[in-house]
């Protein structure tokens, strides 16, 4: 099977499966028009969810679900690193911008840092530059930086999960 | 389901626990990118656990029913996608129509 049509054959499935997930009617009538209006928006958006050629599709999910449950443990963390200097009454702050360059280039492993780095301790992203891997990132406090600029355990788990090192 | 009912109130609880916290922290924390810190870590936590309570109960209460199941974790894996994306637009936003972020040791105004 071509790339391309695995593309579209992909994104019919998703489309198929979440129209009987959210209409939960299991009739011919409703299945089969359900079906073909998936079928008519998969070969029109084809290219818009499954983009050109990605090798090692499988892998890279397998990495990607692996990477999740570290994803959300940090969120616990920083949602303590919050409550903390939120309701501690001298309120421990200290907000300053930085900026690093990763190695990533691609849209989706670029998203995920950015993500990633919202929902951890401490940081939101700012600003992408796609071309350059540039990242600008306001911090709460001096502490969470650290772990973006000395240690880079993000960046090396999502170039882990994306294969871009 | 004794125990199904306790920890889905526990659940619930720590749940609104972090959304008081994020609306705390919106009106505490000193300026716009600060705030942002609040609001957009701890909705995306506290609205995601009030929903998996509302999960683990629909399956013991309704179990004749798991699509709703299906629906409700769907709801957050879209949070869980669309907070961050929407909290690093409006930082995006701020920072473009220059917004100056908040220094230690200046006065804080509009309380």
């Amino acid at each position: 099977m071509s790339e391309k049509r695995f593309g579209i054959f992909l994104a019919f499935c998703l489309m198929a499966a979440f129209w009987i997930l959210l209409s939960g009617i299991f009739d011919a009538f409703h299945l089969i028009s359900g079906l073909v209006c998936c079928a008519i928006v998969a070969i029109l958006s084809q290219d818009l969810l499954v983009k050109g050629k990605t090798e090692k599709r499988l892998l890279k999910s397998l990495r990607l679900v692996t990477y999740i449950p570290w994803e959300l443990w940090q969120i616990v963390l920083a949602n303590i690193d919050v409550a903390y200097r939120v309701l501690h009454p001298k309120m421990p702050i200290d907000p300053l911008i930085i900026e690093f360059a990763t190695t990533l280039r691609g849209d989706f492993s670029l998203a995920t840092l950015a993500n990633s780095i919202t929902l951890t301790p401490g940081t939101i992203t700012i600003l992408v530059e796609p071309e350059t891997g540039t990242f600008l990132v306001h911090a709460i406090a001096k502490e969470p930086t650290e772990a973006l600029l000395v240690d880079q355990t993000m960046q090396k788990k999502v170039a882990h999960v994306f294969m871009e090192t | 389901m004794v125990v199904v009912n306790m920890i889905v109130t526990a659940l619930f609880g720590v749940g609104v626990l972090f959304a008081l916290v994020g609306a705390i922290g919106l009106l505490r924390l000193p300026d716009f990118y600060t705030r942002l810190h609040a609001t957009g870590k701890c909705d995306t936590l506290g609205g995601g656990l009030i929903i998996l309570g509302a999960m683990i109960y629909h399956i013991f209460r309704y179990p004749e029913t798991l699509l709703v199941t299906a629906k409700l974790a769907f709801l957050v894996v879209f949070i869980f996608i669309a907070n961050p994306t929407a909290t690093h637009a409006i930082m995006k936003a701020a920072y473009k129509t220059g917004v100056k972020p908040w220094r230690l040791g200046e006065e804080r105004k509009g309380r």
